[in-house]
């Protein structure tokens, strides 16, 4: 996500890198820099101001060259930034005590509210929760009949009749009640924000139905207008947070950036594809670390914990244990490496590191053809010396490479590469120094179902894992680490899957 | 067989596009021209001046690039002509907008039995509404068009096209959902030359450019147009007016894997003005050559680049003058 905008920040720190000590006139420059990167990603023009000021402010306040790497202090503060501007924690939603819970979707035309309302739909049943949708969008057409279709697939009844949009909101929310039907959600007409006629009628919708929610859906890959967007509707309805779609185009996130600063209301939920389940929460914390290269290794660490699902559950916690112990084996290797397929594969793994440690992996030929090699490597060794890698010589070393279809210079390699790996695990256990100062306090994994007390995700899970990993290879201590300005975790009440 | 591509643009002179353009763009003024009044409104041109008519139109989604060029020949215009009142730059602003997405040539090619024209573009950026609504006016000026629902992905796309084809009186061919789109394309192609039908406008789903797979579908589409009856004369990728810096590698990758041949300005009535078309007219040399000013049958008009420079900029006078002359 936002990879432009990444990169162009990344490149605007390799510079300041590169002159090691900062001057002012550096940062002078490099403000410049991170104002033309900013707008190249649509960012409102007021927003980069601001962003760029309070950046500055803080650049010429600290005293940068007295740290190890003031690069890095520079880098902490854009992140500080990018996370107050993103929002700082996910939203939470709760349930109205008396059911339904009202959802009011509204946005620009093309905006992809239907498809958004079919799936807020499928995220409320896996929340366990029975919504009915209604198709209120009576201009466009062929839009309830679009609306049946992807209900049809996941299986949520549809309200609509063909009289006016105000009265068929209504009728659905008595339909609701009648069916006893604990989620509404109601699909609007995309409108112009200019056309009055259109903005009364989307506001005289949403005092029939009285919503616990208003969603606006907003295309991330609209420009300077978001902000216009998102304060007219605002007015208009009263926006409780905004549903980002087309977030698995290029999209370079101005949209997010601005909207939440015009607006104040936060991303709830970001729709990543055409099909009905792609829609996810939106971490604006995690998201800022991915735009800087930082990683989103809490994101990974929750689909390696999905992936982990059930009896492997234990066997990972117990891999966890020995990488922490630095008794990593030969099995856990391979273990990992065919774990990493479920994970989606290298390259989406790489993704998600702190870009410096997926460069290295890359220079270092970590490839996916590679670790075809490896696995079959492995695999031909005997359980002995899968557990004690010493005792393979010269012919054991032979006749792994015959099993394997490899050659004996790659089977030493993986060995040297494998103790070197097993060494650096050893060194790098935490316990002093850099742990994460954010605490994990708050962090639930996704999709976990069971909120961890204080003391961070499940000892021995992936997450823990990760989440100990973190501590060590983040640049700066941590993606979130304590940089200024960031604020402590919200309260959690999203509900579990 | 009649050549028609040198008809006048008698399609859409009923009403006339002009009162038809204003009218729509009334309705709020453009970001960029509430910015350029207070920037403008400065007692003299000077350093100050300048910066704020750069934040004016990178507010627009004008390019930097492109923002850099405008103001280079505004500067060197005011100096030539001793402008030292702030307000005369808004209409050089507006006739540096107009010269840069002026096109020569930016009618439709109707030559070929049938033409055929294939609309791209990512989702929900307009293209089944423009078909619609660009079949009305054919059918209208007396062609025969024939729609091709080749979104054969999205949940009632083919109905949707379908009461655009009934609204518009044109001639429906669809297909199965799922199915291949490219044959649907050949289809209504054979249809209409069998039946000597003068126009085929191809609908197909709507697509990320980013998506190398739906990408290449879309390739194929194009291919099978080229072989099928009639001649491929248009592929026209529509840009929604509120894309920022991303329409411009939106037309880009259409292009490189479609072939544009023009683009469509769609959903101009909005607050949007659509700034970031004019790095598609300026890297590209993509010329807009429709514009969508609403929802209704009869809300798409011929692109005119004063017009839309006196949107953009807003100029309501200028863009009096340019109409009326
Ligand atoms: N106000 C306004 N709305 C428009 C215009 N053109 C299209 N729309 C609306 O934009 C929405 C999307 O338009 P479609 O024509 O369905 O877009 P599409 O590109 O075919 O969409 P997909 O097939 O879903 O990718 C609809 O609600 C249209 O009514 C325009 O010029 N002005
Ligand atoms: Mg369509």
């Amino acid at each position: 996500m936002f990879e432009a905008l990444s990169g162009n920040l990344n490149a605007v720190f390799d510079r300041l890198r590169r002159k090691g000590r900062l001057r002012p006139e550096d940062i002078e420059e490099a403000m410049g820099e991170i104002r033309r990167a900013l707008l190249a990603a649509d960012v409102a023009t007021g927003v980069v101001a601001e962003f760029r000021d309070r950046v500055r402010s803080q650049a010429l306040a600290a005293d940068l060259n007295r740290a190890l790497n003031p690069t890095q202090q520079v880098v902490r503060i854009v992140h500080a930034e990018l996370v107050r501007s993103l929002g700082s924690d996910a939203m939470s939603i709760s349930f109205a005590p008396r059911p339904p819970t009202v959802v009011l979707l509204a946005g620009l035309q093309g905006s992809g509210k239907t498809t958004a309302a079919a799936k807020l739909a499928r995220w409320f049943r896996s929340q366990g929760r029975s919504p009915l949708l209604v198709g209120a969008d009576l201009s466009r057409p062929a839009a309830v009949e679009q609306l049946r279709v992807l209900a049809a697939e996941i299986a949520v009844p549809v309200f609509s009749e063909a009289t006016d949009p105000v009265a068929v909101s209504a009728a659905g929310l008595a339909e609701a009640r009648r069916l006893g039907r604990d989620v509404l959600i109601c699909d609007t007409a995309g409108r112009q924000v200019v056309d009055e006629a259109l903005m009364a009628e989307v506001r005289a919708i949403g005092e029939a139905i009285q919503p616990h929610y208003t969603f606006l859906v907003l295309d991330a890959m609209v420009g300077q207008e978001a902000v216009r967007v998102g304060q007219s509707f605002h007015e208009a309805v009263g926006l409780d947070a905004v549903i980002l779609t087309k977030l698995d185009g290029d999209a370079r996130g101005g949209a997010a950036l601005s909207v939440r600063a015009a607006v104040g209301c936060p991303v709830a939920f970001a729709s990543t594809g055409e099909r009905v389940g792609d829609f996810e929460r939106f971490h604006p914390d995690r998201l800022a670390g991915r735009i800087l290269g930082m990683g989103d290794l809490l994101s990974l660490a929750e689909k390696a914990e999905a992936a982990y699902e059930g009896r492997q559950a234990a066997e990972a916690a117990g891999a966890a244990e020995r990488v922490l112990a630095g008794d990593f084996t030969l099995d856990d290797f391979l273990e990992q490496m065919r774990q990493m397929r479920k994970l989606g594969g290298l390259g989406d793994v790489l993704a998600h590191l702190p870009s410096e440690q997926a460069t290295q992996a890359t220079e270092a030929g970590v490839d996916e053809r590679r670790l075809g090699r490896m696995e079959a490597i492995i695999c031909s060794m005997t359980p002995g010396e899968r557990a004690q890698p010493a005792i393979i010589d010269g012919s054991r070393r032979r006749r792994i490479a015959a099993g394997s279809g490899t050659t004996t210079a790659e089977v030493g390699e993986l060995l040297r590469n494998f103790s070197a790996a097993r060494k650096m695990m050893r060194n790098a256990r935490p316990g002093g120094g850099r742990r994460r100062s954010k605490g994990s306090k708050g962090r639930k994994p996704r999709g976990s179902g069971r909120v961890t007390p204080a003391g961070g995700a499940r000892r021995g899970s992936a997450a823990d894992l990760l989440e100990r990993l973190e501590g060590l290879e983040s640049p700066g201590g941590g993606a979130g680490g304590s940089a200024p300005g960031s604020q402590p975790p919200g309260p959690l009440s999203w509900p579990g899957r | 067989m009649t050549t028609a591509r040198d008809l006048p643009e008698d399609v859409f002179e009923d009403p006339p596009p002009a009162p038809r353009w204003r009218a729509r763009l009334a309705k709020a003024r453009s970001a960029l021209g509430e910015r350029l009044g207070a920037a403008l409104a400065r007692p003299q041109l000077d350093a100050g001046t300048w910066e704020a008519l750069e934040e004016a139109l990178l507010g627009a989604d004008v390019s930097w690039e492109v923002t850099g060029q405008l103001l280079e020949r505004l500067r060197a215009e005011a100096s030539e002509r001793h402008i030292a009142d702030p307000g005369e730059l808004r209409s050089l602003l507006a006739s540096g907008v107009a010269d840069l997405m002026d096109a020569p040539d930016a009618g439709l090619d109707r030559s070929g039995s049938p033409a055929v024209w294939l609309f791209v573009g990512v989702n929900g950026s307009g293209k089944t509404t423009t078909i619609g609504k660009l079949a009305h006016a054919e059918v209208a000026a007396g062609r025969r068009v024939v729609l091709a629902a080749a979104d054969t992905f999205r949940a009632a796309a083919t109905e949707q096209l379908a009461a655009w084809a009934e609204r518009a009186g044109a001639h429906l061919v669809g297909g199965n959902p799922g199915g291949d789109p490219a044959a649907v394309a050949f289809d209504a192609a054979s249809h209409a030359a069998a039946t000597g039908a003068d126009v085929v406008m191809i609908d197909t789903a709507g697509r990320l450019h980013t998506n190398h797979n739906l990408m290449g579908e879309l390739a194929k589409i194009r291919r099978v147009a080229e072989r099928a009856p009639g001649e491929l004369r248009e592929v026209l990728v529509t840009l929604d007016a509120t894309v920022g810096q991303n329409g411009l590698t939106q037309a880009r990758m259409f292009g490189e894997a479609a072939g544009v041949t023009g683009a469509v300005l769609t959903k101009l009535d909005g607050s949007a003005r659509g700034g970031s078309l004019l790095s598609v007219r300026a890297e590209l040399g993509v010329a807009v050559k429709l514009v969508g000013l609403g929802e209704g049958l009869g809300d798409l008009v011929p692109f005119d680049a004063a017009a839309f420079a006196a949107a953009l900029v807003g100029d309501d006078e200028e863009y009096a003058d340019v109409r009326g002359a």
